[in-house]
Formats: C-alpha cells, sequence, structure tokens
C-alpha cells in the first residue's frame, strides 16, 4: 500500500499543477503576436516536407478532399476523426485543450462557437497566414463568423442561408399559398391545421438555432459584445416583431411539438404532417437521405419576410475550419484549410452535396444552374445565393453562445410547454446568460 | 459503514481466525492489493483531485483564484441543484419502491412454484438486464412517440390522444418505466436466488403449524432475504441518486422537459460540459456524494436493525 | 418443479462436477417440495404475465423494426411488419456500411470485456478472497471506501479522470476504457460473500501445513471452489463493459477504438448531422446485433450465474 499511495500522491500533485497551469498558461501569447507571417513559400515548403495532420470534423464531403488533398501532396497524411456533431465535439475539444494533450491541428467550429475560442486565445490567428486577403471571396454572412476583435480566426467551410422548404404536395391539396411574410405564413398554417388537424406548417419545439436566426432576420440585434465587454438585450423591435408573431403560432398550438433530427421529424417531413422548414440551405442533403419517400413533394421558397416586400435573409448553421492553438504544424494545417474552404476542395465538397460560403461557387452559372431532382428539378441553388447575399453582416454571437445556447430550453424551452410567454422566457434566458457572463468575469451590460 | 459487510464475515465466526497463528497479517493486502491499486487510480484519485478543485474558481476571463469554501456556500444555497435533489428524492420514493416491489412479487411468484412455465419468465423479466442503457433508452424514446411511436399508435388505434409521456409532467414517470424496465428483472433475479436458500425445513414447520402461503411469506421468507433486500435498497438509492444516463438520451426528445439541471448528476454533467465551470461541478459533485453516502448508509443501518 | 436442476440436466451436472462436490451446501439448492406440491395458478401466471409482457415489449418493437427498411419504419406500425422485409438486407447493410466499421466496433468491444470484465473479474476475486479469508490492517475500512466513493456522481469524476488519463498518454487507448472498467463494487462484495462461505477455513489449513504458498492455496485450494461465484461476477462485468457508454464517450474519439454503444451512438447522431445521412434503420438493426450476444451468453451459462448469485445473495 505504502507504494501506491506515494504513487497515487504522485499523481494527484501531477494533474492538480496540470490543471492549475492549464489555465494559467491558457491565456498566454497575446493576440498571436508571437507567430510570424508564414509566407507562401513555408507554406509550399511544408507541403513538400510533408507530415501527418489531424482533423476532427463532422462534415461528410471532407472525406473526399482529405483524400484529394493526400494524393496532390505525397508525403501528406490527413487524419479525419469526426469527434462527434457540433457540442459533443467543443466538449472533447475543450478536454484535450485543458489537458494539452490531444488537441487536433484542425478542428470543425460552427460560426456560432468560434467567439468563445477567438477570445480565449484558444485558436491560432490566422492573420499572419495571408487569411485576411480572402474575405472577398466569402460571403458575408460567414466571414463575419470567423472574424473576433479584427482578427480572422478560421476560414469559413459552408453556410446556410435561410430559405423556406415547404412541401408544394400538401400546399396544392388544400389550396393553400406559399406565404411571402411571417403574417401570411401564421395564415397558412392556420388553414393548413383547420384543414388537416394532424398537420402543422412546422415543427419547433424550442431551438435556440432557430430562434437566434429569426431574430437575425427579425433585424434584432439581442448580443453586442466588445471584447470582454458584453450586451445581452432581448427586447429590441426586432425581438417584438419575432415574439409578436412566434407567439401566435405558440398559442394556437400550430407548431408541431417535435424535436428536429428526431425519428418522428423525419416521419413527419416524409408524410406530410410537418409541412415546411424554414432553414439553412444545406438542408437539401439531408431531405435526400433521410425523407426518400417524399422526393418531389418538396420545393423551395424565399425565406418569409418580417415587411411585406422585403429581402432580409440570415445565416442558420454554418461552420469553419480552425486551428486550435495546440495543435501543432500550422503551415500544413493552413495548407488543407485553404484548400478544403477556399481552394480546389470547394468544389468537391459542393459535388457531395455540401452549401458553400465562397462567392465564386455561389455566384457560377454551373451552381445556379443545378436542377435539384429532389425538388422537382427546381433550380434551388438561385434562391439560396440570393439569401447568402441578403445576410445582414453586423450580427454577432455570445462569447459564450456554446453555453447560453445549452441553456435555451431551460428558460425559453418553457413558452414551448407551458403557458410562459416567449417574451418571458427570452428574458429568463437573457438573466441566465448575464449571470454566467458575470461569473466568469466578463463585464456584462443588461 | 462496517455493517454493510456480509453477516458471515462481520460476526466472526468459530472457525477464524483464519490466518494460522497471527491474526492480523499483512498477507492478504496482497490479493487485495491489486484493487486498491486500481481503485485508488479510478475513484480516489479524481475523488481528491475534484475535493482540490472544490477550493478553486476559475473564469474565462481572469483566470484561477484560491476561493476557500465559496463553492460549497454556493452550493448550497444553489436553487437548481436542490430542485434536481427533490427531483430525484421523489424518484427514490416513487420508483424505487415500485422496482423493488415487483421484483419481490415475481421472485415470491416464482419461487412458489405456482407459475406455469417458469423458467421463461425468469429469463425473459432478466433479459431486458443485458439491454445497454443506451439502446433501451433509444428503444423506448421511439415507443414514446406521440405522434409516430407506438404511444402515438395505440392512440390512434383507440382514437383517442394519449397523453404525452415526455412531456414535462410526465417525463419523470416515463423514466421511472425504463428504469424499472432495466432493473426490476435484475433485482427479481436476487431476490429470488435468496429465497433458493431459504431452508426448506422452514417451510415444513410452518405447514405442520398451520400457517398459509401469505404467513408464511411475511413470517418466513421476507425476514430470511433482508439482506438482499437491503442490498438491492442501498444499491438503488445510489443508482437513483446518480440518475444521469436515461435522462441524458433521452433529452433530445423532451428538451424542454428535461432540463439541463435535472438530475443532480446531469446538473453536475452540464455544469462541467456545457459551462466549462469544472471548480463549481466538482463541490456539487462531492456534496451530492456526501448525501448519497448519509441515506444509502442509513437505509442500511435502518434495514438491519429492523427486526434483527 | 425444482429450478434449474430438472431442466437441463446435462449442464447442471457439468455445473456440480466442476466443483468437485466439496461444498455441497453451495449448489443449487435440491429444494423438492414433494409433498404438498403446490398447485399452479393460471391467476398468479397471468398477473407475473403482465411483467413479462412489460420485459419483452420492447425487445419485441427492436426485433420487428429490425426487419423494416429505413423508409418502412417511418411508414409502419411499430408493433408489426412491413410489407418489406429487409432483415437480412439491414444485417448486411450494418456489417458493410462505412467499409464494416460495425465489426471493428464489435471486436474492440470483445477485447473491452476480454480485458475489462476479466480483469475486473480478476481483481474482484482476490479482492474478495482476502477480505473472506484473512485479516489484515484496513480489512474494515476497505469496503466502506469503496461504497463511499462510489457514492460520487460519476460525471463529474469524468474531467478528472480526462485529465490524469490524458497525462498519462492513455486517452484515445483501449486503456481508457479497461482501466476503469476493471472496478466492479458489487463484483467485490459478491465475491466476498461467495467466498466467505464457499472456502472452508480447514481446506486452506491443510494446504498451507502441507506446505503450499500463499499463491498456491490460492490457485489450487480456492479458485476451483469459487469457479460458480467467478461466472456470475464475470457475466455482471461483462454486462457493465458492454454496455459502457459514457467513459468511452469522454475518453475515446478516434471512431477506430469505438465500442458498439458509442458507434450505434455515432449513428444515431448522423440524422442530425447537416449533409449527414439518416439510417436509423442501421441503429436499430445494430442495437439488436449488440444485444444477442450478451442474451446468448446470459442463457447458455444460467445454470453457472444462478448457483453463483443463490450462494451470493447474502443469508442468515
Amino acid at each position: 500500500m505504502h507504494k501506491h499511495s506515494r504513487h497515487l500522491l504522485r499523481g494527484i500533485g501531477l494533474v492538480c499543477a496540470l490543471a492549475l497551469g492549464s489555465t494559467a498558461c491558457g491565456g498566454s501569447g497575446d493576440g498571436g503576436s508571437d507567430h510570424r507571417a508564414v509566407s507562401a513559400a513555408d507554406i509550399r515548403a511544408a507541403l513538400k516536407k510533408g507530415g501527418t495532420i489531424t482533423v476532427w470534423a463532422w462534415e461528410p464531403t471532407l472525406e473526399q478532399v482529405a483524400a484529394d488533398f493526400e494524393k496532390a501532396h505525397p508525403g501528406v497524411t490527413v487524419e479525419l476523426v469526426n469527434a462527434g456533431t457540433g457540442n459533443e465535439q467543443y466538449k472533447a475539444l475543450q478536454n484535450a485543450m485543458s489537458a494539452r494533450k490531444g488537441v487536433p491541428d484542425v478542428a470543425q467550429i460552427e460560426y456560432y462557437a468560434m467567439g468563445q475560442y477567438a477570445l480565449t486565445k484558444q485558436l491560432t490567428d490566422l492573420g499572419p497566414f495571408g487569411a485576411g486577403k480572402l474575405s472577398a471571396g466569402f460571403s458575408p454572412g460567414p466571414w463575419n463568423g470567423v472574424k473576433a476583435g479584427g482578427s480572422v480566426y478560421g476560414l469559413p467551410m459552408d453556410s446556410g442561408p435561410m430559405a423556406l422548404f415547404y412541401n408544394k404536395r400538401v400546399f396544392d391539396k388544400y389550396r393553400i399559398k406559399v406565404p411571402t411574410t411571417w403574417d401570411e405564413y401564421v395564415d397558412a398554417a392556420r388553414a393548413l391545421h383547420r384543414a388537416d388537424p394532424k398537420a402543422y406548417i412546422t415543427n419547433d419545439a424550442g431551438d435556440a438555432g432557430f430562434t437566434t436566426s429569426l431574430l437575425w432576420q427579425a433585424g434584432s440585434r439581442p448580443y453586442k459584445v466588445d471584447g470582454t465587454k458584453v450586451r445581452i438585450d432581448f427586447s429590441d423591435q426586432g425581438a417584438r416583431t419575432y415574439t409578436g408573431t412566434w407567439q401566435k403560432l405558440l398559442d394556437e398550438k400550430l407548431l408541431a411539438p417535435v424535436n428536429s433530427w428526431t425519428d418522428d421529424w423525419y416521419k413527419g417531413l416524409g408524410d406530410g404532417t410537418v409541412a415546411t422548414l424554414a432553414t439553412g440551405a444545406w438542408m437539401p442533403a439531408n431531405f435526400a437521405s433521410g425523407v426518400k419517400d417524399a422526393a418531389g413533394d418538396w420545393r423551395v421558397a424565399p425565406l418569409p419576410q418580417w415587411t411585406a416586400g422585403g429581402r432580409a435573409s440570415a445565416e442558420n448553421g454554418g461552420s469553419a475550419l480552425a486551428l486550435p492553438e495546440l495543435g501543432g504544424n500550422e503551415a500544413l494545417a493552413y495548407a488543407f484549410v485553404a484548400y478544403a474552404n477556399a481552394g480546389e476542395g470547394v468544389r468537391t465538397r459542393v459535388a457531395g452535396g455540401a452549401f458553400p460560403a465562397t462567392t465564386a461557387q455561389l455566384n457560377s452559372e454551373e451552381f445556379q444552374d443545378t436542377g435539384f431532382p429532389y425538388f422537382g428539378g427546381q433550380q434551388a441553388n438561385k434562391i439560396f445565393a440570393e439569401s447568402a447575399a441578403n445576410v445582414a453582416d453586423d450580427w454577432s454571437y455570445l462569447p459564450y453562445q456554446v453555453y447560453a445556447n445549452s441553456v435555451f430550453n431551460d428558460t425559453v424551452g418553457k413558452a414551448y410547454v407551458s403557458g410562459t410567454r416567449l417574451t418571458d422566457g427570452l428574458k429568463s434566458w437573457q438573466d441566465a446568460s448575464v449571470e454566467y457572463g458575470d461569473e466568469q468575469g466578463f463585464t456584462v451590460e443588461k | 459503514m462496517t455493517t454493510l459487510q456480509p453477516r458471515a464475515a462481520a460476526e466472526p465466526r468459530p472457525a477464524s481466525p483464519r490466518a494460522r497463528g497471527d491474526r492480523r497479517s499483512w498477507t492478504g493486502w496482497g490479493f487485495i492489493g491489486p484493487f486498491v491499486a486500481v481503485f485508488a487510480l479510478v475513484f480516489l484519485a479524481p475523488i481528491a483531485y475534484s475535493v482540490h478543485l472544490s477550493l478553486y474558481r476559475t473564469r474565462l476571463i481572469g483566470g484561477t483564484a484560491f476561493v476557500g469554501l465559496d463553492n460549497y456556500r454556493q452550493a448550497l444555497r444553489d436553487d437548481q441543484f436542490w430542485a434536481a435533489l427533490g427531483r430525484v428524492s421523489l424518484f427514490l420514493c416513487v420508483q424505487v419502491p415500485i422496482m423493488l416491489g415487483i421484483a419481490l412479487l415475481v421472485a415470491l411468484a416464482l419461487d412458489s412454484g405456482r407459475l406455469y412455465g417458469r423458467n421463461f419468465f425468469r429469463v425473459s423479466i432478466f433479459l431486458p438486464y443485458a439491454v445497454p442503457a443506451v439502446v433501451a433508452t433509444l428503444m423506448w424514446g421511439f415507443m414514446y412517440g406521440t405522434r409516430f411511436g407506438l404511444v402515438g399508435d395505440l392512440g390512434d388505434a383507440f382514437g383517442v390522444p394519449l397523453p404525452d409521456p415526455l412531456s414535462p409532467h410526465l417525463v419523470l414517470a416515463s423514466i421511472g418505466n425504463i428504469v424499472t424496465w432495466e432493473f426490476a428483472g435484475y433485482n427479481m433475479l436476487i431476490f429470488y436466488s435468496a429465497l433458493r436458500v431459504v431452508p426448506h425445513s422452514l417451510y415444513e414447520a410452518a405447514r405442520i403449524d398451520g400457517a398459509g402461503q401469505f404467513r408464511v411469506i411475511t413470517a418466513i421468507k421476507l425476514p430470511a432475504i433482508r439482506g438482499a433486500l437491503v442490498i438491492a435498497t442501498v444499491f438503488s438509492v445510489i443508482g437513483s441518486f446518480q440518475l444521469f444516463n436515461e435522462p441524458s438520451i433521452l433529452q433530445p426528445l423532451a428538451r424542454n422537459a428535461i432540463t439541463t439541471d435535472y438530475t443532480p448528476n446531469y446538473y453536475t454533467y452540464s455544469l462541467s460540459f456545457s459551462g466549462q465551470q469544472h471548480n463549481y461541478s466538482a463541490t456539487v459533485a462531492i456534496v451530492m456524494g456526501l448525501i448519497t453516502m448519509v441515506i444509502a448508509y442509513a437505509v442500511q443501518l435502518r434495514g438491519m436493525r429492523k427486526g434483527a | 418443479m425444482t429450478g434449474p436442476v430438472t431442466t437441463a440436466p446435462g449442464r447442471s451436472a457439468t455445473a456440480s462436477s466442476g466443483s468437485s462436490g466439496s461444498m455441497p451446501r453451495l449448489r443449487t439448492p435440491r429444494r423438492r417440495h414433494v409433498p404438498g406440491r403446490p398447485r399452479r395458478s393460471v391467476l398468479l401466471t397471468l398477473l407475473t404475465g403482465l411483467v413479462l409482457l412489460h420485459s419483452l415489449l420492447p425487445l419485441a418493437w427492436l426485433t420487428i423494426s429490425a426487419t423494416k427498411s429505413q423508409q418502412g419504419l417511418t411508414r409502419s406500425f411499430g408493433l408489426w411488419f412491413d410489407h418489406d422485409f429487409a432483415l437480412w438486407h439491414n444485417i448486411s447493410e450494418t456489417f458493410t456500411y462505412h467499409d464494416g466499421v460495425f465489426t471493428r466496433w464489435l471486436l474492440n468491444t470483445l477485447l473491452y470485456v476480454v480485458l475489462g470484465a476479466g480483469g475486473a473479474t480478476f481483481l474482484a476475486v482476490l479482492g474478495g478472497y482476502a477480505l473472506a479469508t484473512f485479516d489484515f490492517p484496513g480489512r474494515r475500512a476497505v469496503f466502506a471506501v469503496v461504497i463511499g466513493a462510489v457514492a460520487v456522481p460519476g460525471t463529474a469524476l469524468a474531467v478528472p479522470t480526462f485529465l490524469m488519463f490524458s497525462r498519462m498518454g492513455l486517452t484515445n487507448t483501449p486503456w481508457a476504457v479497461v482501466i476503469p472498467s476493471l472496478i466492479s463494487p458489487f463484483g467485490l462484495y459478491l465475491m466476498w460473500v461467495f467466498a466467505t462461505e464457499a472456502i472452508p477455513a480447514e481446506l486452506l489449513e491443510a494446504a498451507r501445513i502441507d506446505g503450499a504458498g500463499e499463491t498456491r492455496a490460492f490457485f489450487q485450494v480456492a479458485l476451483p471452489l469459487l469457479a460458480p461465484g467467478i461466472v456470475t461476477v464475470l457475466l455482471f462485468t461483462t454486462v457493465a463493459t458492454w454496455n459502457n457508454y459514457f467513459l468511452p464517450l469522454i475518453m475515446i474519439k478516434d471512431p477506430d477504438w469505438y465500442p458498439l454503444t458509442l458507434g450505434l451512438n455515432s449513428w444515431n447522431a448522423q440524422a442530425a448531422t447537416a449533409g449527414g445521412e439518416a439510417v436509423f434503420h442501421l441503429v436499430v438493426t445494430g442495437s439488436l446485433i449488440t444485444i444477442v450476444p450478451l442474451i446468448a451468453a446470459f442463457l447458455l451459462l444460467q445454470k453457472y450465474w444462478q448457483s453463483g448469485l443463490a450462494a451470493g445473495s447474502v443469508k442468515e
């Protein structure tokens, strides 16, 4: 036992030192100033030299990209690891960063989650690599998502400009007009549910990403972020517009209480009981694989507007590839990211069903003229591309949006399952977010 | 805690001391050492580390600071924590008696010899234990669906909408149903096995005294398996207080009903993984561990004393 | 009418011959209600049948669902078959999907079970034997500490454990799953009770007088006597390791080292990923394939574990 206990004590001492050390040194390296500029020549040299990079990503089309990249650069190995989708991967990434070990060289991070990593300097500033010069090549929403405090922390991989997917068969059957404004949307919801009590205009059981996207489109800017100064306010005009409309849908029970991505949801999309989806342009691939039975039923329309004749849009989802500060092999990692998100890889990924964030693709004739057999041959990309161009680029997420979103259903969720008003739900979400920000040392204004 | 020792070992028997002349020797450590070493590595070291963590506070902005017992003070007046504890206590008071009751009744039924197809019953009721919690919750999650799941199908068949098992006021019961399903057979088997070793002569004597079935159960069988009942209760208490797997896997289906602070264990998980509040998470875990220990110990003590 | 003994004489004979008959009171108790054998009751059978129905319903659902294609799952009644019977196709697709990664997960799980459950059983047997037959300093504290530690919620210990393991270079390796699996508090408890009952002190004494060292006394005298208990503990630790989910979720990020539970979960999550492919039919079929080996093991080995449990249950 003596031997064991000594061993044990040493182990404990080790992890304690480690824990203290990790937080103490975690914030070092101010503003990436310790990085010299990395020239194109450096990157070429790294590619020539070869090596292995680990990429944590769940985006399925990256598999082909990684294979192509390896083929183009013999000597380079890309270890593509699916460490979980979204939140699951962030948990793993956070764990690896705390341990300062096993951190990937490249990680896929959604736009809403970028802020936290950028603020705590856990991502490499890509400025010295010349990433800033690529800004013109990306559409405004995604590019806005990878910027923080004047630096660039990732290259946009895909984007989710929103559109309205609707089941044309159902709309035709009940002779309902495809809504162009959210008021018409509410009317359509009523008409549909009256015609078929089992059918709903859409499903919404409370989804932080969806709600923030609609707020974005409605012109609300609940989060103001300036370094560690944060302001959270869900009572601006845009938010009131949104809650006014959405409260009607909730009060009249016009929303299917089905969580997205579940078996029930796929069934609802297939059998017409969930008749529309307002979501990001990456959705077609999921339709094609998850809702095969309804092929030909669905069509795409522009996102309904808050004011008649408007053209506002917003992003829903979408992610970037970034270089964690604790990862290695930066030149090679950057070369891969640039290849995948701003180079040859983009075309490969679009062919694989991904929705690009690059203007060259979005505006190309080939892209816009692509017909989607699933949508009855419709050239849906035209609608998506236009949406992408209409996204306001002054939206920002909290630097701890991952946490905030995790308590969305604890707070706003109440409005979906009880008599709580949506406004009050948002208020308690605001309070929870403020409290967390305070605890974490942010300067929070309400 | 020593009362948790098996009877036979707790009460020195005439036959022991078993180890030769020297009653207390270190030889035993040679055998238990490996267990203790691994145990120290995977349980004690993380706990010790958690105790250490609970004295600090790390923030996204501002780094780490020693805060003494602040985290404990915070935990003691943390409504979320107490609400979660209240929830699992309710769960404990309702689900555990039901589960153990079913387990006991089935065990008695099997033991009575009055069932047709006893072996089939015994094995089938035990089977759910072999199903991983992930798969179990997936299955029940599919079945609980009111629109397209089994509940929905049955509602359609009878023409009445059935209440949603995943709604906030029913979801705890739905979780209880899953846990009961998973562990009733397991506990049944423990009780049944205990019943099997009750000396037959006792029944004979009771029968000669004219005791009926019910009397035999209350006067002979239940006291005889009290030890098994107590240990099953202790493990069920711990299990209830640590409820995590089932709510966390059902959560994507019932986001608004199963909040991130639904059970104490879920709360520590959310604190740690969504909020990066490792220090406070460790604190809550330690407080919860202490409460669990006290309750488990009380159950144990009371169970063993009763009628002893 | 007498429990396992009459149902499968062949197997139970093996069971008792394995232990060389030196501990009659530990074998499945041969309790025959010969005089006044109780009458069977239809009512009682029906009532117990309700519990049975509850137990089997989800399994029936799983089995039926495994015969359906992805489309069939969404269009047909849960407890009846779709017109398209796709079981064989589903099974072969489960094993071939993503270059047959399911087989890899199955083998990983087997590896974890062999090392984890095997090791856990071994440690529990050693520990239980020590607690039952030796009086050593700290003996009484051991189990108290074990129960106390088990009472601390594991989810909060996950991060500290992860940091330690990461430091030791164990994360993303099988060891990160195997080492924590090595501890089975219930197994230790069971072996303690079992060893207390199963090993007569005189026998060990005799072995020592014959000059056998402690190691030989354990392996040659004690171990055979402990066989039924070992099988029981092995089955319980196997279930625990086979079903292990939370710890691998944190420790293992490389899908090549996933156990089945994580793999199935990742397939399930695929439906919730932009551009991901919904494969609920494979999740269902994979789940069925995951539980079949365990159920088979339980059925095949029931004679052993039941006698082990019988002795392990606390009695007066």
